[in-house]
């Protein structure tokens, strides 16, 4: 009985980090929408938990924002990667590429394999 | 990298106050906006459209906490909140307030003064690179019981290459008479191998040292001065090197100058004062070529063992060194002597005898701060009852327990912080006037010093202090039961069974603690008193003594007083013209060694092995010999008992003749007669003394004991050169220095004239340490019992008022007030004799840990122990007296109207 929303924070950060690097600065809710669209309903009922993680980011120096106006004319902050933000982005991206070759790697093994 | 940035933005906005709470709701609200009008175009209706946005948002207030938490820190604010409210507390109870913090100021201030000094003596390595290498290297003979009788040159040069050490170095530390400036002075001077300061490591403030490797015969003729000598004598001339001085008539040259931070890492006061330091190989003229190996010349050595070799480890080779040369040399080391050699780390030698009193006093002082702790504790707890209203609303309004033991805490630790500043103040305030109460023998005292590590000791104190009663109200407010709480109407006491229980096991701590300080003390008072009141066997009052020193030339050519024939015109004329002045009654000279208490062995060349007639030849007494004037005796109030004294004339002319007290006498001659047998008084001696005269034991070589052997020769045979001036009358001690100064510069005037003294003086000053931490003991006790005694007295005083009501109950039923008064004692002596029991055992553990202490009374006195108890059930009562009669006094018909 997991709830599915609760997504790690570092990895909610690096989802972060490369929804800016995909779409350029964006608004909160443009992230989210963002994150739900390719995780399916990861953040369906705790859409709220991004902007600490947000602000993390923001006081940590990988992102920035600003206000501008959203699609329907409203006030809203937009945030955008910044070239720390890049480099961590790299970084963390490798890492994870790596870590992830080798649980996969080491979930392929078949049991007769190892004899 | 980025977490220190996210720490410092965190820090900026705390600091900035910044919140930005609307940038949070605007961003929340564009947010919600958003995601209503897609589920708008989804096709929900407006109303439900908001209501699943906000709940696919998730809970807002969670969500604006975690924000705010993320944005600044909230530890700190809390923290300045509950400071803020902390001290507002603390100003609305001003009385409590200053109580508190007067007792931990004494306690924080005490302790850190006290550890000042042991950090200094004890927790400090000495000054020199590798302190941890460097060792004193002492000669004991276990077979005859004596210890550190110094080393001969021979052992000296096979130390040197054993392989064992870098260095090795005698000191012979001496007086020496300076001469050359306006009068004629006493400089201490320590006489070591050219390699010294390398062995210690240690440079000049000016000009150089001693050439290390430099082993020609005799002394080097070359000098390094102390900072305070040069500044002294010298008026701190800068262009002193090259300069020449006479020593002893010798002429050095002087060719550094010591830092002032630089003391002589001597084992007494008097060695770690050093002014000169004069470099010799210790063999060829004026010293003995190669002497014998049994003949201990060099009273101790200084050694750096080589690095990488533990103490441990080199003494091991030190033994094996020590048996192969017993063997190759059987007929200087006979096994029954047991020759043995010690490394003691230099650091133990020189703070070694005081390691003792000073834990002792740490400890004492230490529970002082306890006391005063569980005090504070008790205080505390009466009001956390008062309190417990307030604490119960915080709970059911939502403070957790860990926000409100962060609260508490935090208002004790202000306490304790406040106090321990103060305490710490008053200790920079008072630093002056207590260094003077130090004893001046006091090893490193100049090294005492205000350092960080001192003030975080302090603050290390105070936290730990404020911990540990800040413990009590929290455990109480933990306990607390909210319902009962809210439900009583009025705001009287709330105080639960198990708080009065903690309460008075509080008390119960503190009258245990007490007890243990008082008993230490009063054990140490005991040894004093009777220390100050031993039978010494000699008369102390009324005598003066003053010293002189005639030089010793290291050309013997040119020595004015060789011996005792040359030196005895000077005495008598001495003694002639001081009988003279106004208030002289009686005169005699004697050496160092008959100068009673505070003279060091190591003055001058340790006791030589004797041979004693009738005794066993390969058995070498040492006896301590003291040379005297015929006069001495009497003039010291020392009792004959068989024999005869010395006379006028027993001179180098006649037979060698000797005084011996009871003590050797029985010692060495048991049921025999003394009187008639012979000695040599050195192995080396070829002429036999007599024995005619045998004196009663006097005190004279310590207050201790009282059977230590002496042996008396008659000055005016063995001529002696390092002199003490006795005077007995009534003169005038502030003119009598001056006067004698005057007499014996008119008969030689190179002669220095110092030191004066009365014996009663000296007597008192070889207590200085022993009274030091008696009084310190004492004050602590004191302090400890007032502490008590206030503690109880509040227990008491809350029990009676939490009682009115019943003792009014029991008044209007007809109970005499005397019922009422022995109700009310009964629960405080129950309570100080619990404390007291669990105290002796305490009281007996401590008392048996600091035997070596003690004189003249056992560790386990009952006297002692019943006395204090009694003393302390006493206070107990007198404290439980005034609330017993404001219980006495109630009035039946308010109290029952009460509550």
């Amino acid at each position: 009985m997991k709830p599915k929303a609760e997504v790690q924070q570092g990895t909610l950060a690096l989802m972060v980090l490369k929804t800016l690097d995909v779409l350029g600065p964006v608004h909160g809710y443009g992230i989210a929408r963002r994150i739900e669209q390719i995780s399916g309903d990861l953040l369906a009922v705790n859409q709220g938990t991004l902007y600490p993680v947000l602000l993390k980011l923001e006081q940590e120096g990988a992102i920035a924002s600003e206000w501008g106006t959203s699609e329907n004319n409203r006030r809203a902050r937009f945030y955008r990667l910044t070239r720390a933000g890049r480099k961590q982005l790299r970084t963390e991206t490798q890492d994870w590429e790596q870590t992830s070759a080798i649980v996969a790697r080491f979930f392929a093994v078949k049991a007769e394999e190892l004899l | 990298m980025r977490p220190l940035r996210r720490f410092f933005a965190r820090l900026l906005n705390t600091a900035a106050r910044q919140t930005d709470e609307e940038r949070m709701r605007d961003e929340i609200e564009e947010h919600l906006a958003l995601q209503t009008a897609e589920n708008i175009r989804l096709g929900m209706s407006p109303t439900e459209a908001r209501r699943q946005a906000v709940l696919k948002f998730g809970a807002v207030e969670a969500i604006k906490e975690e924000y705010r938490s993320e944005r600044r820190m909230l530890f700190i604010e809390n923290l300045v909140q509950d400071v803020r409210y902390g001290l507002r507390t603390l100003r609305k109870s001003p009385g409590f307030t200053l109580i508190a913090i007067l007792t931990i100021a004494l306690g924080i201030g005490a302790t850190t003064a006290i550890f000042s000094v042991v950090d200094a003596t004890l927790l400090h390595p000495l000054p020199f690179p590798e302190p941890e290498q460097l060792v004193r290297i002492q000669d004991d003979l276990a077979g005859l019981d004596a210890r550190d009788v110094g080393m001969s040159e021979p052992e000296w040069q096979d130390f040197q290459h054993s392989g064992i050490f870098d260095y090795v170095s005698p000191a012979w530390y001496d007086d020496n008479n300076l001469t050359g400036s306006s009068l004629p002075v006493r400089v201490s001077l320590v006489s070591v191998a050219p390699n010294y300061f390398t062995l210690l490591g240690v440079k000049p403030e000016l000009g150089r040292t001693f050439p290390p490797s430099d082993h020609s015969p005799g002394f080097t003729e070359e000098a390094v001065i102390s900072d305070g000598l040069w500044k002294r004598i010298f008026g701190a001339d800068p262009n002193i090197l090259g300069k020449r001085f006479r020593l002893d008539t010798d002429l050095y040259q002087i060719v550094g100058v010591m830092p002032a931070g630089f003391h002589d890492p001597g084992p007494t006061s008097r060695e770690r004062n050093i002014e000169v330091w004069a470099a010799t190989s210790f063999y060829g003229a004026p010293l003995v070529d190669h002497p014998p190996r049994s003949g201990r010349n060099l009273p101790t050595a200084l050694a750096r063992i080589k690095s990488g070799l533990t103490i441990g480890a080199a003494q091991n080779r030190v033994d094996a060194l020590v048996a192969s040369l017993q063997k190759q040399f059987p007929g200087d080391y006979p096994t029954e002597a047991g020759w043995r050699i010690r490394l003691v780390p230099l650091k133990e030698s020189v703070v070694g005898n005081v390691r003792q009193s000073l834990i002792l006093l740490l400890a004492a002082v230490g529970l002082v701060l306890l006391i005063g702790c569980v005090n504070i504790a008790n205080l505390l707890l009466a009001r956390a009852s008062a309190r417990g209203r307030e604490m119960a609303i915080r709970q059911s309004l939502g403070a957790g327990q860990a926000r409100l033991t962060q609260q508490l805490l935090t208002e004790s630790l202000l306490l304790s912080l406040l106090g321990g500043a103060a305490g710490l103040a008053a200790l920079f305030a008072m630093k002056d006037f207590l260094l003077r109460l130090v004893p001046e023998n006091l090893p490193r005292l100049n090294e005492i010093s205000i350092s960080w590590g001192l003030l975080g000791f302090a603050l290390g104190a105070s936290l730990l202090a404020g911990t540990i009663f800040g413990l009590a109200p929290v455990l109480h407010a933990r306990r607390l039961d909210l319902v009962h709480m809210l439900k009583q109407e009025t705001r009287g006491s709330t105080s639960s069974r198990q708080q009065a229980r903690t309460r008075r096991v509080l008390v119960i701590t503190e009258f245990a603690l007490s007890l243990v300080l008082m008993i230490a003390a009063c054990l140490l008072l005991r040894s004093f008193w009777d220390l100050l009141n031993v039978r010494l066997g000699f008369k102390p009052e009324s005598v003066m003594t003053i010293k002189t020193r005639m030089p010793y030339p290291n050309d013997p050519k040119v020595d004015t007083y060789p011996t005792a024939s040359q030196q005895s015109p000077f005495f008598r004329e001495v003694l002639h013209r001081c009988k003279a002045l106004r208030g002289v009654e009686e005169t005699a000279f004697g050496d160092l060694g008959a100068l009673p208490l505070g003279h060091d062995r190591n003055n001058q060349t340790p006791p030589v092995p004797m041979v004693l007639e009738g005794r066993p030849s390969n058995e070498a007494p040492l006896v301590d010999e003291s040379i005297v004037s015929p006069g001495y005796f009497h003039l010291m109030g020392m009792t004959l008992l068989r024999g005869r004294l010395f006379n006028d004339s027993d001179t180098d002319k006649t037979d060698l003749v000797a005084v011996i007290n009871e003590a050797m006498a029985q010692t060495y001659w048991p049921n025999q007669n003394a009187l008639g047998k012979q000695v040599k008084l050195s192995r080396r001696a070829t002429a036999w003394t007599t024995i005619v005269g045998i004196v009663a034991n006097a005190r004279t070589e310590s207050l201790e004991n009282a059977r230590v052997p002496q042996i008396y020769s008659s000055l005016y045979q063995r001529g002696a050169k390092h002199l003490a001036i006795f005077l007995r009358g009534h003169v005038d001690t502030a003119t009598i220095p001056e006067e004698v100064r005057a007499v014996v510069q008119s008969i030689d005037p190179t002669l220095p004239v110092f030191g004066a003294q009365t014996l009663t003086e000296t007597v008192s000053a070889s207590l200085a340490q022993r009274r030091f931490s008696m009084q310190i003991v004492a004050l602590f006790a004191l302090t400890a019992l007032l502490l008590a005694a206030l503690g109880i007295y509040g227990v008491i005083s809350y029990i009676v008022s939490e009682r009115t009501h019943e003792i009014g109950i029991r008044l209007a039923l007809g109970a005499q007030n005397t019922n009422i008064m022995q109700l009310v004692l009964r629960q405080g002596l129950g309570l100080a004799i619990a404390g007291a029991g669990v105290g002796l055992i305490g009281a007996l553990i401590v008392s048996h840990l600091m035997t070596g202490l003690l004189y003249g009374v056992a560790p386990t006195d009952p006297v002692t122990f019943a006395g204090v108890a009694v003393l302390l059930l006493g206070v107990a009562m007198l404290a439980c007296y005034i609330p017993a009669r404001r219980a006495m006094r109630i009035d039946p018909l308010l109290a029952l109207r009460y509550e």
